[in-house]
């Protein structure tokens, strides 16, 4: 799946909620269901400090497909990470890096990447795709 | 609504209806705005002196002989007596306008406590400030070679007195706290404070953001040396606050800024500074903020502070009673004196979850550290959700808080 089929996919499925509270219900469901984190991974060198709550990150590369696995100790904000690696994790670096993503604002999220949120996700992103870049260099 | 607040003589009704901002929805719900320590909500009084001010009688103040000019001078040095009445201030010149509390605590470490302060000397904080009365003073430990000690904080969230008193001694110079705490609500005793500290010859500073807009101030009652307070925690606007200083140490102090206003004569060889408070104001000031800053005082004393505490407590009290009864909550801050501040875990549930659930209700409180990391630390937390109460929240706002406190917990199961 493409990144954009996969973010279509999320977008789907939020349009069968029609409260916010169904919503949430399914963000913090993706959050508890996010595959677990290393804890060996659970540096200083994998988090990402945001003001309200911790986000981890870690990154590799599986032949030529960078895989993302990442953590937080807030649940929605698990849940938020769980959909940007579903979109991110399993492309190659030039994929991830011109990724362009909607699916956030087409959803009804925006304001959760909004660096007033301070929540470290919009740092996560920004993070997602400087791996991709560093890997895309060390290829070539 | 529940009637017990008529016996406060206050009409809830009517003061909301001063504030114009409190009528609208956010996400879909009626906004409930608990985030009062953060900042206060401005009634309309405050609104219409800025547009007044804007609209009527824009000036440059002090050095203008024209008509406007006069008129903007007037209600600029206006609202500097309110301010005087307002703190009790024995006159008005040792009032000094700030952008806020934080400046003035930076003005004091950057000129009195740099002019007098000399290396091995102390400066006596507590584990309740907030990072602006933290951070001036390890600057200026750091610049001179002083030492930053802190009161600890005891498991109910008072200061440890015992250990100030060990504390203090012939090389404290400056002991600086605040009246009350912005994540706690503790209200510290800080007359006890202020005299324990002059018996040994420090000057105190007291940090009032948080205390001006619940509690009566009173700095010559307290013999306090500094205390600082900003405008848009009690109702004003934002970028605008007092530093009041008594005058012996203010006239000691060298300026802070240097600029237009501050000065009397100037030739290249020399220049003279002005009288109080103008030393101490370089530039061209936020006129507007003051002028408005005055309604805001207005305002409060028109409701009568007495009459705000009471109320304000009868939510406290309601609230800490209501979210206290839910399981799994731990209220952070149990002080037998406190501000309305209402700080709390909710156990297994991470503030931020919290936070963005009460917003999707329309319900606006604080979650995180509230720039007060030592005090999470002490309290081995990362973060606490904190609702504070101002003169325009009700009964019936608390029980949607406690309402939207249970869908969290039940969408968090």
């Amino acid at each position: 799946m493409t990144i954009n089929e996969t973010q279509d996919e999320i977008i789907e499925e939020f349009e069968l909620f029609d409260d916010w509270e169904g919503k949430y219900e399914y963000i913090i469901d993706l959050g508890k269901k996010l595959a677990p984190f290393k804890e060996e991974f659970k540096t200083e060198d994998h988090i990402i400090k945001g003001c309200q709550s911790r986000v981890w990150l870690h990154a590799e590369l599986n032949g030529d497909k960078v895989v993302f696995t990442a953590d937080s100790d807030a649940i929605i904000v698990k849940g938020l990470i769980s959909m940007l690696v579903k979109v991110l994790s399993g492309h190659t670096p030039e994929e991830i890096i011109q990724a362009d993503l909607y699916f956030m604002e087409r959803v009804g999220l925006q304001q959760h990447l909004a660096q007033t949120r301070s929540n470290g996700l919009a740092s996560m992103l920004k993070q997602m795709k400087t791996y991709a870049l560093a890997f895309s260099a060390l290829k070539n | 609504m529940m009637t017990t607040t008529s016996a406060i003589n206050f009409d809830i009704e009517r003061i909301r209806a001063d504030f114009p901002i409190l009528d609208q929805e956010v996400n879909g719900r009626k906004l409930v705005y608990f985030d009062n320590a953060a900042t206060t909500q401005k009634p309309v009084a405050v609104i219409e002196a800025l547009m007044n001010y804007y609209r009527g009688y824009n000036a440059n103040i002090h050095r203008g002989i024209h008509t406007l000019a006069e008129k903007a001078t007037a209600d600029f040095e206006a609202s500097r007596r309110a301010v005087r009445d307002f703190l009790n201030a024995p006159s008005a010149e040792e009032i000094i306008f700030t952008s806020g509390t934080t400046m003035g605590i930076n003005l004091v470490a950057q000129t009195y406590g740099r002019h007098f302060l000399r290396a091995g000397d102390e400066i006596i904080i507590s584990g309740l400030e907030h990072h602006s009365n933290i951070v001036p003073w390890q600057m200026l430990a750091g610049e001179k070679g002083l030492t930053v000690r802190a009161i600890p904080v005891l498991e109910n969230g008072e200061l440890d007195m015992e250990t100030y008193d060990s504390l203090l001694s012939d090389r404290t110079k400056i002991v600086a706290v605040n009246h009350a705490s912005n994540s706690l609500g503790t209200v510290n005793p800080v007359k006890e404070i202020i005299a324990k500290a002059h018996a040994v010859g420090a000057v105190v500073l007291v940090d009032g953001a948080q205390a001006s807009s619940h509690l009566e101030i009173d700095v010559q009652d307290l013999d306090v040396d500094f205390y600082a307070f900003s405008a848009h925690k009690l109702y004003g606007p934002t970028g605008i606050g007092a530093l009041y200083g008594k005058r012996a140490l203010l006239e000691a102090m060298p300026p802070y800024m240097g600029g237009g206003e501050m000065i009397k004569e100037v030739t290249f060889e020399k220049t003279t500074f002005n009288d109080l408070p103008y030393k101490f104001e370089a530039g061209t000031p936020n006129i507007a903020d003051v002028v408005a800053l005055k309604a805001a005082l207005d305002y409060i004393n028109a409701i009568g502070k007495s009459n705000i505490s009471a109320y304000e407590t009868h939510l406290l009290n309601y609230a800490t009673e209501q979210v206290g009864q839910m399981d799994g909550i731990r209220i952070i801050g149990q002080a037998k004196e406190k501000i309305s501040v209402l700080s709390f875990v909710l156990e297994g549930i991470h503030h931020q979850d919290i936070g963005i659930i009460l917003d999707q209700q329309g319900i606006a409180v604080r979650t995180g550290h509230h720039c007060t990391q030592p005090v999470m630390d002490r309290f081995c937390i990362l973060g606490t959700t904190r609702a504070s109460f101002a003169i325009y929240n009700t009964i019936e706002e608390i029980d949607k808080l406690v309402a939207g406190l249970h869908r969290v917990k039940k969408l968090m199961a």
